[in-house]
């Protein structure tokens, strides 16, 4: 159950970082917990950083994981505003960008990732922002006023969150994808066009297969982006929405495996067995895919987490979940369970037009991935037919008149 | 404010003062409560923060939308009761609300 002279040091306080630290004290962990975090405030939540911030409803306190009298009350030694510089493994010490250093037993790395910045002239200039903290969404927030023109680079989750937002608030919103079509990273082409169709429909202004020449500003704030034709598009906020990366360096300098993120098995433990990792940081095993994957999700993150403190406290090691993931926007609930790896054929359950529907990214007769657009129980019973492979009938899949559950029977 | 009984599966009662506005999710997260995971923080999009309402506070509690009825649809060891407890949102007229928390989440 962890001795007192065990010490648990963990670099980061984002969602992973401080889940990690109240999962530890509710499993009976009494040893000294240290968390170092970069942001002045408390863990908190992001996902609605891109929706219920911009919106007014939420703030710092209803994001807060926890309140900040927990981490004084659970002997949780929790230091914001400050990050870690060096690890020395041989000494198993951390050293930290306020001069302090730190002996582990036990550390875990949690630095989440960072927004890719635009590889183009006029992405300093003031107005030029990225969506990642609290503060980001702050910023963000106080540009998306009736009349004002939000730019987004980057036709990804994040990106088209914000064009909602920005929509329901009376924003107007351009959208610019590098690709001939939106959420190509994340997602087949039948969703790609609903979703597109479904912000045209609400006043968004799309710029597909864009090939930006550099964003433009008077005065050292953004005006405009200038694309390779010429035209300049106006606008009074540019927000930059194209990828990540994992803050996995200091993990790199001191030797342990990374790979587009810090290298962890299945009790997210790094190479070197006093370190784990965990969240946006990590690269981890996939065991339904039987691959190595950054997730780069919420619930990988608290999966993760619920690894590692049964790791530290004894427990045994939790079942795999499924990979999953979310998405809101305007009245459209996105539910994505699984990852669509090694399919042969995808399948649309329900009309698109409807506002309601499924994709499932089948293997032979197998469910490897579905993408539920308001349909809760195609969800929900797709999460659980790729975690039991279940052979499915695909008639009575493509059938809506089947239920969900009479299809998995 | 009002006071919200939490029972985990294994009998183990959390009394917390929950302010009025959050939902019972969020008076368990909080405070650290084990048993309600709520992955997605309240946007009724996992069914992680299943609980069994005692009786006597059902209808206090209010009904469950579309959106709550399709996922319990699909939760394990959903009862007559069974709620996601993001919600349902605590005001002074739940004071004394006990719910009962379910073996596992996942």
């Amino acid at each position: 159950m962890g001795s007192v002279s065990t010490h648990v040091v963990v670099l980061g306080a984002g969602h992973a970082g401080g889940t990690l630290v109240a999962l530890l004290r509710q499993y009976g962990f009494d040893g000294p917990i240290t968390m170092v975090g970069d942001e002045p405030v408390v863990p908190y939540q992001r996902p609605p950083l891109s929706k219920a911030w911009l919106k007014g409803e939420a703030d710092a306190d209803s994001l807060a994981l926890k309140p900040l009298e927990f981490y004084a009350e659970n002997q949780i030694d929790f230091r914001p505003n400050v990050s870690a510089v060096t690890l020395k493994r041989a000494d198993k010490i951390v050293e930290l960008s306020d001069g302090a250093s730190l002996t582990y037993d036990i550390l875990v790395i949690a630095t989440g990732m960072r927004p890719n910045k635009l590889p183009l002239p006029g992405a300093e200039l003031s107005g030029v922002l990225s969506l990642r903290s609290a503060a980001d969404a702050e910023e963000l927030k106080g540009h998306l006023l009736p009349g004002h023109h939000v730019a987004i680079i980057g036709g990804g989750y994040i990106g088209l969150e914000v064009a909602a937002s920005a929509r329901t608030l009376g924003a107007e919103a351009t959208v610019f994808e590098r690709e001939g079509r939106i959420l190509s990273r994340s997602a087949c082409e039948v969703l790609s066009t609903f979703f597109t169709d479904y912000h045209r429909a609400r006043g968004v202004t799309f710029e597909l297969g864009a090939k930006i020449d550099s964003l433009v500003g008077e005065g050292g704030k953004v005006t405009g982006v200038k694309m390779a034709d010429g035209r300049i598009i106006p606008a009074d906020a540019v927000l930059v929405g194209v990828g990540g990366k994992p803050n996995d360096e200091i993990a790199a300098d001191a030797g342990l495996d990374t790979a587009r993120g810090v290298v962890v098995d299945l009790e997210a433990r790094t190479s070197d067995p006093a370190i784990f990792a965990i969240g946006d940081c990590s690269h981890r095993p996939l065991p339904h895919y039987d691959r190595m994957f950054g997730p780069e999700s919420v619930p990988s993150a608290l999966e993760q987490a619920k690894q590692v403190a049964c790791a530290i406290t004894g427990r045994p090691a939790p079942t795999p979940e499924v990979p999953w993931n979310w998405s809101d926007q305007y009245d459209l609930k996105l539910q994505i369970a699984g990852l669509p790896f090694d399919t042969d054929q995808i399948l649309v359950r329900g009309d698109p037009a409807s506002g309601k529907f499924a994709i499932f990214h089948l293997k032979g007769d197998q469910v490897q991935s579905v993408e539920a657009v308001n349909a809760p129980p195609e969800y929900m019973m797709g999460r659980q037919l790729i975690g039991n492979r279940k052979h499915v009938n695909l008639d009575r899949l493509a059938d809506p008149s089947v239920s969900m559950k009479e299809v998995a029977a | 404010m009002a006071k919200v009984t939490y029972i985990e599966n294994n009998g183990t009662e959390h009394v917390i003062d929950v302010k009025a506005g959050l939902t019972v999710m969020e008076g368990a997260v909080k405070n650290n409560v084990p048993g309600i995971d709520a992955d997605c923080g309240g946007a009724c999009a996992c069914a992680t923060c299943h609980v069994y309402v005692d009786a006597a506070w059902e209808a206090k509690t209010g009904t469950k939308s579309a959106m709550e009825e399709s996922m319990l649809d699909f939760a394990e060891n959903v009862e007559p009761n069974s709620r996601l407890s993001c919600q349902i949102k605590v005001s002074d007229e739940l004071d004394g609300l006990v719910v009962r928390l379910p073996e596992s989440q996942h």
